[in-house]
């Protein structure tokens, strides 16, 4: 309360007098750093005396936006203050959010290095505004002082909507300090700072980054065998610095002939093993375009490396290319010296081109989605203004392209390569979602995040670019909404199947938040390679995840082993992720009454389970003592259930 | 596949064997069914011939190979014909094509026309499935009740045409399309059997599916001559609203307070007026006939804060004459008389699309679910969501229930009577009206409730079925056709799947229910009125004068299904109200609460045309402009109502916790409002999720909730065993619950339980038009083109 009249005071006085306040406000600033820090102090202590119990409160506790957050991160120190910022936290107290939603809204501003807090008490309840800094995309001031003498600031954010703050212009440099921790505060990378993920130290019963064991995965695949080798010719990432340590290569192939490959194909991302049909031995490789050219190269090594992985399944003399790329693209690339598969050179090959379009046009289409979702819909034309952003059209030729490798896979029992430009975007995304379809173990929680580690992570999609934690660079063309889609293309299956998925649709978004928050260090740097040397000093998300699956598990999971789902990718089953695109409308009820209703009836179950246990014992008690035949215990008319709750 | 073990064993015995099974199969000349059987298994495991098979088996049976197999046909093939049912001509060696591919392949069989249906019956034995647990026992999954029949098309080759009727003389096409209106698509080759048969069929089809007749061909009526009917067991379960009672009843278990009318018990006042029905306490007995009914307000509900619903068909303005202008007047204030003082008017026809708006919209809509081919179907994929658009079916939806919350916000929240007025009284006045009590009054959201919904607003009400639906292809009634009645049932889906626990019935049950509309057997949806109805049914009887014909409604499921399939009705996802809380009535909360939970108005959306106009307004429009003060003084007028008050009232329902008894608004978002998959998507064979679906949802809520119920009954068994000391381990009835469940839900597809996936071949539906992608040439800036590094090499 202190602070807030010198404040006034401070900005009312004219100038001359400015000087002696500023001595004064020193003063009060000392003594109010030194009441902050103990405060501080008395969080952290208090967080880490109940960080048990505070874990065990925000269960269930989903926050109005979003992101569950354990009320206050022990590392989160304030900002070092000078007396501009000191100032701006004063005035922090009487900003405006402008919500598109219920209006506007007057309350508390906090900036951290985490993330930015608002909250207005008005309301009943209270409404608190909860958003990690590494969500904003762009922070910008909106025009000069309006004709009510308030100012404001807007912040794009990477999570489908855009934040409005203002406050009563009282100086100009209010408004820009503002602004400038902000601008500082959103985009550690470009000033220098470090992202915040490498400070939180939240302390996790499970270490998050064990999760994923190249080994234990391609074990459970089966492999190595008789036709498929683990090589290490990678282990130091000379062979390609993009690819994983390990590799799964054919047996026949020395690691010679693997760097003469290498050569062939773009930043010497060979084709290697993903995924192997455990009864079929058809196999999922992926890798770049080769550097065919305008001259249309070939490469000896490379047509009998393709031959060899034919080769390896017996069911089929087949092999198809698919080449995730429109055509057209394919052989636009030629002129920058990479191309595809021409049929003439790889004998028994067959190439496919799927269609799926480059990041830039993604990002351009989300944009498009985003405007036509946020903040207002507009009833009338809904439909037609979703077809133009031409989202679920993407969505629709990637489930297609993973569908047909599924097909391929099981149907027809051959093997495929898949691969776009570098084999980083569009490969991932088709890879890993031909997996989902194949193989019920990526369908679990653990299973999920190993396919996430290993096709995304490791295999070198380029998170930082794409996503640009901690950049301020907005425009940056390599940002792409590829992982994104890919979590959509999954959630749609979600939809389709709705109990062939050990995870629910909150796993989806929380994986989604945290892809932004930049508080898990899951998402950060563009390839294993430099993940190894950096990132394992931060707590991996799903370190997290896995501290309270029952959040994120879907009651109604059934766990059909080895069981293909094969998606129907027409338009007429798509439908717009309302519970992550339009998440901010309130008018948007979040809708899981299967979920809560069959929750209700496991625990109505359990207890009348226990009731008629009880009741039998009774039974058998008192007909015991009256007379001893009896034959087989009641009990064994109830079906036996496993109890998930 | 993989989970089924033999299969896979016996995919290895094939692939041991394969060099002489292909050479059997493709050396044989005649195939027969063993051969076939093992065909089909071959192909529905993939491709299990490895490399030289195709996955269908399509290349190696060609029609003229059946044919030459088939063609001593055993004529004497029938179907089980229903009493009364009468065939009038069939055909043999019919092919029909099986729908889900282009090829030609099909199944040969008889094709006949009865008096009831157009029936197709395969030569090939019918397998027995486990499929048929939802089998309907009128008419089987190849029959198409005549009414049913939406258009037919004569097609050879490429071309189709519109049969229209009449016109066909000693012609007939070799294919002939029929599309039915619960969006079945049956195409039948009539090119390999006799001549003289094929016309005769195709006449005879054409003749009693479009040629206008007399409602007495109807089969109802010989179906209900031949079979004895008890009338008892009916009465205990839908409440009918055809006699004084249940109006009574129904009244005074909303608390209404109004005046029955039973005067028109024997059609004296007017063969349009209900057999019985309620007005305002002040309307006279004079005021009963003036206008033949117009004009006079009918009681449909009322709120428990004592304002009441009323509808009316209203009456045509003569400028001059001033008669009927004071006759409304004194009607509405007879309404306003039930309480407070207060009315409110809302001329449906001003602000909602005409029947013929409703017809123009739905036949282009259901156009899109009318797929005679695969490459058809994926071409128009790309813009599927343009044309919903465009066809603006859903938004006619979204404004009927728009328009029901409107006058839901008027009763709950203003406490004003409510009158709402179209030129018929009977369409769009039963749409909205049924709506507002189906959101305010959790009793018709249960299976019974909704069914005397159904009996009161529709049928009783008089909706025009016979009209609407135009059974009888009567020329002159082609204009007055219109799913209005659907489009009910699609608002009410809309609603139940916004809210699934609070509906006792499902999804299936309102797509039956959407499809008995065309099965002329039930008097439900067969006549135009009560009066209409009860002329005929006695004239039709052949007993006394007495005793009218006696006919089953719809609401008798067991007609069409046994008990097993009716359990498919019930919803799992619904709870019973808990019972202490009969007694406090959310609504009875102090109405200040409720303003102040308000959101602030700050962000208004501009005001839209549509909503309430200024009770004012409609009144000046209706009555002139004069002596209008009387019923100003009800206070919620005094507040001027904004037009986004809807919007409001929407937005402070949604913040208080949902009571799935109490109040449930929809929401009318864009995304809200959905296209029904189960009903419009359910036989198109490329769209069926195998193994998904809601199905696999539902049924395993199912199966949980039958353990539950078991537990109860074993409780409840073990509380008397307890005294009498009687061992209670008996072998359970299984529900069908159960059954579904026992069926793993892997089996089933998304159009559970209208197809059975038999022949069920593990084979994805891959979109043909791929390489079409329509955006590229629309892509600003070229991005198309550029290279997925956006950004200069160095940044790497």
């Amino acid at each position: 309360c202190k602070q807030i009249s010198v404040a006034k005071v401070y900005s009312s006085i004219p100038l001359p007098l400015k000087i002696c306040v500023a001595i004064l406000i020193n003063i009060i600033y000392f003594y109010s750093v030194c009441f902050t820090y103990q405060w501080n102090l008395v969080v952290y202590t208090g967080a880490q005396g109940f960080k048990r119990r505070t874990t065990v409160t925000t269960k269930g506790k989903r926050a109005r936006h979003g992101y569950v957050t354990p009320l206050l991160w022990p590392s989160i120190g304030y900002f070092e203050f000078n007396v501009m910022t000191c100032l701006n936290l004063l005035t922090a107290k009487d900003v405006t959010y402008i919500c598109p939603y219920i209006g506007a809204l007057r309350g508390t501003l906090t900036v951290t290095n985490y993330r930015l807090f608002f909250k207005c008490m008005d309301r009943e309840p209270a409404f608190v505004l909860d958003l990690p800094l590494g969500v904003v995309s762009r922070v910008e001031k909106i025009g000069g002082a309006s004709s009510r003498g308030e100012v404001s600031y807007g912040l794009a954010c990477k999570d489908i909507r855009n934040l409005r703050f203002a406050h009563k212009q009282m100086e100009d440099s209010l408004r820009k300090s503002i602004f400038e921790i902000l601008m500082k505060c959103a985009f550690p990378v470009s000033n220098g700072l470090t992202i915040f993920a490498f400070e939180y130290g939240q302390v996790y019963p499970e270490n998050g980054w064990k999760v994923y064991d190249a080994q234990a995965e391609y074990k459970r695949q089966g492999l190595p065998n008789e036709s498929w080798r683990i090589t290490k010719v990678n282990d130091h990432y000379e062979l390609c610095d993009t690819y994983p340590s390990t590799l799964v290569v054919p047996v026949n192939i020395p690691d010679e002939e693997l760097k003469r490959v290498a050569a062939f194909r773009a930043k010497g991302r060979i084709p290697v093993l993903s995924w192997i049909h455990p009864e079929s031995q058809a196999t999922v490789i992926r890798c770049s375009q080769p550097m065919v050219g305008v001259n249309g190269k070939r490469s000896k090594d490379d047509e009998k490396y393709l031959q060899t992985i034919m080769d390896a399944n017996a069911q089929s003399h087949k092999l198809f290319i698919f080449d995730a790329r429109p055509s057209v693209n394919a052989a636009a690339n030629k002129m920058k010296g990479g191309g595809y598969e021409s049929e003439d050179a790889y004998q028994n090959a067959e190439l496919v081109f799927l269609d799926i379009h480059n990041i830039h046009v993604m990002r351009e289409s989300l944009r498009k989605l985003k405007e036509v979702v946020y903040p207002n819909i507009e009833e009338s034309h809904w439909f037609s203004n979703l077809e133009s952003t031409h989202w679920l059209e993407h969505i629709k030729l990637i489930l297609a392209g993973a569908l047909r490798i599924a097909d391929k896979v099981e149907s027809g029992k051959t093997s495929v390569v898949v691969h776009c430009s570098d084999g980083w975007d569009r490969t991932a995304q088709l890879a890993s979602l031909a997996m989902v379809m194949l193989d019920g173990h990526y369908r679990t929680i653990r299973g999920f995040q190993v396919l996430l580690e290993k096709e995304w992570l490791s295999f070198g999609h380029r998170f930082q670019l794409r996503i640009g934690h901690g950049d301020k660079n907005h425009t940056d063309a390599d940002r792409s909404p590829v992982f994104l889609q890919f979590i959509d293309c999954v959630w749609q299956m979600t939809r389709q199947f709705p109990a062939a998925f050990e995870f629910n649709e909150y796993f989806l978004i929380t994986i989604l938040d945290h892809l932004y928050s930049c508080l898990f260090g899951t998402f950060m740097c563009n390839s294993e390679q430099q993940r190894v040397k950096e990132v394992s000093k931060t707590v991996s998300l799903w370190a997290y995840i896995n501290s309270q699956p029952e959040e994120f598990t879907n009651p109604l999971y059934v766990n059909y082993s080895n069981h293909v789902l094969f998606p129907v990718v027409s338009m007429r089953h798509l439908e717009l992720w309302v519970g992550y695109y339009i998440r901010w409308n309130p008018r948007m009820r979040p809708q899981e009454p299967v979920h809560q209703r069959y929750k209700e009836l496991l625990a109505k179950r359990a207890e009348l389970q226990k009731r008629v246990e009880e009741l039998q014992r009774e039974v058998t008690n008192r007909s015991a003592s009256s007379s001893s035949e009896r034959a087989g215990s009641p009990t064994r008319s109830i079906t036996p259930v496993q109890t998930f709750v | 596949m993989r989970m089924f073990d033999g299969r896979v064993l016996l995919k290895q015995v094939i692939l041991l064997f394969w060099p002489l099974i292909s050479t059997w199969v493709q050396g044989a000349e005649k195939i027969d069914s063993c051969q076939l059987q093992v065909l089909e298994m071959l192909s529905s495991l993939g491709s299990a011939g490895g490399k030289s098979a195709k996955p269908s088996f399509v290349s190696y049976v060609t029609p003229e190979e059946i044919k030459s197999e088939k063609e001593p046909s055993r004529k004497e093939k029938h179907p089980d014909l229903l009493p009364g049912e009468v065939v009038f001509c069939s055909a043999s060696t019919v092919l029909k094509y099986t729908q889900d591919d282009l090829s030609q392949r099909g199944v040969f069989g008889v094709l006949l026309c009865t008096n009831f249906r157009v029936s197709f019956v395969s030569d090939e034995e019918p397998t027995e499935e486990m499929g048929q647990l939802f089998k309907n026992k009128l008419y089987g999954e190849n029959d198409i009740p005549l009414s049913c029949v939406d258009n037919i098309y004569g097609g050879s080759e490429d071309k189709r045409k519109l049969i229209t009727g009449g016109l066909v003389k000693n012609k007939y096409p070799s294919k002939m399309i029929i599309h039915c209106k619960d969006l079945r698509v049956f195409q039948f080759s009539l090119s390999f059997s006799k001549e003289e048969d094929a016309k005769k069929i195709f006449q005879g089809i054409v003749h009693h599916c479009l040629e206008p007749k007399s409602l007495r061909c109807l089969f109802a009526f010989s179906y209900c001559e031949n079979t004895s009917y008890p009338e008892a067991q009916r009465k205990k379960q839908t409440v009918m609203f055809d006699s004084v009672e249940d109006w009574t009843q129904d009244m005074k278990r909303t608390k209404g307070n109004c005046r029955v009318v039973s005067e028109n018990s024997n059609f004296e006042l007017s063969p349009k007026l209900p057999q019985y029905f309620i007005v305002p306490k002040n309307v006279s007995d004079e005021d009963l006939t003036k206008y033949q009914g117009k004009g006079l307000p009918m009681w449909c509900w009322s709120h428990h804060s004592g304002c009441a619903l009323f509808k009316t068909a209203s009456i045509p303005l003569v400028q001059e004459d001033n008669v009927p202008q004071t006759y409304m007047e004194k009607m509405l204030t007879a309404v306003a008389h039930n309480h407070l003082y207060s009315v409110k008017t809302e001329d449906l026809s001003d602000t909602l699309p005409t029947v013929q708006d409703i017809l123009l919209s739905y036949n282009k809509f259901k156009q899109f679910f009318l797929i005679d081919n695969t490459t058809e179907f994926w071409m128009s994929d790309m813009k599927w969501f343009s044309s919903l658009d465009n066809c603006g079916w859903l938004d006619i939806i979204r404004q009927c229930l728009q328009k029901a919350v409107e006058v839901v916000e008027s009763l709950e929240k203003e406490n004003t009577n409510v009158l709402i007025m179209e030129e018929g009284g009977s369409d769009l006045c039963c749409v909205v009206s049924s709506l507002v009590q189906l959101m305010l009054d959790p009793y018709y959201r249960t299976l019974l409730g909704f069914q005397s919904l159904v009996q009161k607003e529709w049928v009783a009400g008089g909706h025009a079925f016979l009209d609407r639906s135009n059974h009888l292809h009567l020329k002159d009634k082609v204009e007055s056709q219109s799913p209005v009645f659907l489009l009910f049932l699609e608002c009410v889906w809309q609603l139940q799947q916004q809210h699934g626990p609070a509906f006792q019935f499902s999804e299936t049950y309102l797509t039956v229910l959407s499809d008995s509309v065309h099965v002329p057997v039930f008097t439900t949806f067969l006549f135009n009125n009560d009066g209409h109805r009860d002329s005929l049914l006695r004239a039709e009887s052949p007993h006394t004068q007495r005793s009218p014909l006696n006919c089953p409604t719809v609401w008798d499921w067991s007609v069409q299904f046994d008990c097993k399939a009716q359990d498919l009705f019930t919803n799992p996802l619904y709870t019973e109200k808990p019972k202490q809380d009969t007694s406090v009535r959310k609504s009875y909360r102090p109405r200040h609460l409720r303003q102040l939970s308000l959101p602030s108005s700050a962000f208004k959306t501009p005001p839209k045309k549509g909503f309430f106009k200024d009770e004012a307004d409609n009144l000046k429009k209706i009555l002139g402009v004069k002596r209008l003060s009387r019923w100003m003084l009800s206070p919620s007028s005094d507040s001027p109502q904004t037009s986004s008050s809807v919007r409001e009232f929407y937005e402070a329902w949604q913040t208080k916790p949902l009571d799935y008894h109490g109040l449930l608004l929809p929401c009318l978002d864009g995304p809200s409002i959905r296209v029904w998959m189960q009903r419009y998507l359910r036989w198109i064979h490329d769209v069926q999720i195998l193994g998904g679906g809601p199905v696999a949802m539902l049924s395993k809520v199912s199966e949980i909730l039958g353990e539950v119920q078991e537990l109860q009954r074993q409780l409840d068994r073990h509380g008397c065993t307890l005294t009498s000391n009687h061992k209670g381990a008996r072998p359970r009835a299984k529900t069908a619950a159960a059954v579904i469940a026992a069926r793993s839900s892997v089996r089933l597809s998304s159009s559970f339980p209208f197809v059975t996936s038999r022949n069920w071949a593990f084979k994805p539906a891959i979109p043909t038009s791929l390489l079409q992608s329509l955006m590229v040439t629309g892509m600003p800036g070229n991005l198309a083109d550029r290279e997925d590094d956006g950004g200069p090499e160095s940044l790497v």
